[in-house]
């Protein structure tokens, strides 16, 4: 990914700031999701270990999708957030766009998710709470961040 | 450096996650014994048992009964019982430390199987658990219950407490960690552990079929 292909800018100091705190938050969420991801893996969440709660949400067939956990997809997802921040901090233009669409994609996910837990488990866990939380966080950072210069692509 | 800055952090911190996810599921991954295959006549004794004593397949629980997932694999067992009649399905006692009420509840099991109701109060306690594992108090409920099944009531009270009872449901633990047992439930069929990412009501049937086909025997009714 060369910089001046892909026709950017330096991104503001606000926006810097703004690109690191997203880093630093999904640095947070990818340790969360792959801790989970891992629990899911070794059949840890099929056991009991944790709360009611998380067995009812992690153990329920909402948290596969096919052979694999959800929580695999998060750590991808926030792994993808963490490495688009990054490059946006350094005035990567392109992986701005990809950062608010894979947000925005998060941002809905995390909505589905809740409604899972609320209204068809009847039941919610901790880590999806705090995993949900930051997803919030990101797309607040998101919206706050500053519109990039219009000579930025 | 600058331009190739980013790659450094973002491959630093791929390489970061990779090698804790590996750490994390070594510690993690569960190692259970087989289980010896010569065990006593004194241990066999304490067993509760559904299925016939010559079966060609024996599947055993170590099981909590305020543990979610141990009450979710509950009726699921049953059937299984039921499908194969070539099946035996053993019921150990393994209450966890983190569940209040869980030992209280073994010592139940136990003093209603003195009364030869061991099943209908490990089925009754699972059913009801989301009831009395609430209650502050237990064990007013399990006495409700031994009368529900029309245990002698008295009786109960005075087996709950006895050494005899107690004594079963730690031979039972102390099993459970000889073998490696430390989560509930911990199932292993012909001496085999079972993972725990296939403690599923599908994925155990697989695996009684499998090990039916392993002994040559007749599957399901």
């Amino acid at each position: 990914m060369d910089r001046t292909q892909t026709g950017t800018n330096a991104p503001s100091r606000a926006a810097v700031v703004i690109y690191i705190l997203t880093a630093s938050i999904a640095l947070v969420g990818l340790t969360e999701a792959t801790y989970l991801a891992v629990l899911a893996f070794t059949g840890e969440t099929a056991v009991c270990g944790g709360s009611e709660g998380c067995f009812q949400v992690l153990g329920s067939a909402y948290a596969k999708i096919g052979r694999l956990p959800v929580a695999a997809f998060g750590a991808a997802a926030y792994f993808t957030v963490f490495a688009l921040a990054t490059f946006s901090a350094f005035g990567y233009g392109k992986a701005r766009k990809f950062l608010a669409i894979t947000i925005s994609l998060m941002f809905l996910f995390t909505l589905w998710l809740l409604g899972v837990q609320a209204f068809l488990l009847h039941a919610f866990c901790r880590y999806c709470l705090v995993s949900a939380a930051m997803v919030f966080l990101l797309t607040g950072l998101l919206v706050a961040t500053p519109p990039a210069s219009p000579t930025s692509s | 450096m600058k331009r190739y800055l980013p790659f450094i952090i973002v491959a630093v911190v791929a390489v970061m996650t990779v090698t804790g996810a590996t750490v994390l599921y070594r510690a993690k991954r569960p190692t259970l014994a087989v289980v010896a295959r010569d065990r006593s006549p004194e241990a066999a004794d304490s067993l509760h048992t559904l299925g016939p004593a010559d079966a060609s397949v024996t599947l055993e629980e170590f099981g909590d009964f305020q543990c979610p997932p141990c009450g979710a694999l509950s009726e699921p067992l049953n059937e299984l019982s039921r499908d194969f009649p070539k099946l035996r399905i053993n019921f150990r006692h393994f209450p966890l430390a983190m569940h209040q009420h869980a030992n209280e509840a073994a010592l139940a099991a136990e003093a209603a199987g003195l009364q030869g109701h061991f099943w209908k109060m490990h089925d009754l306690l699972y059913h009801e658990r989301a009831t009395w594992s609430q209650a502050p108090d237990a064990r007013k409920l399990f006495y409700a219950y031994a009368a529900m099944i029309r245990c002698n009531v008295d009786r109960f009270k005075k087996d709950m407490v006895s050494e005899q009872v107690n004594a079963r449901v730690q031979a039972d633990r102390q099993e459970g960690s000889k073998l490696g047992v430390t989560n509930t439930p911990t199932i292993f069929i012909n001496n085999k552990p079972v993972p725990p990412a296939s403690l599923n009501p599908k994925d155990l049937r697989v695996a009684v079929e499998e090990a039916m086909k392993t002994a040559k025997l007749p599957t399901a009714k």
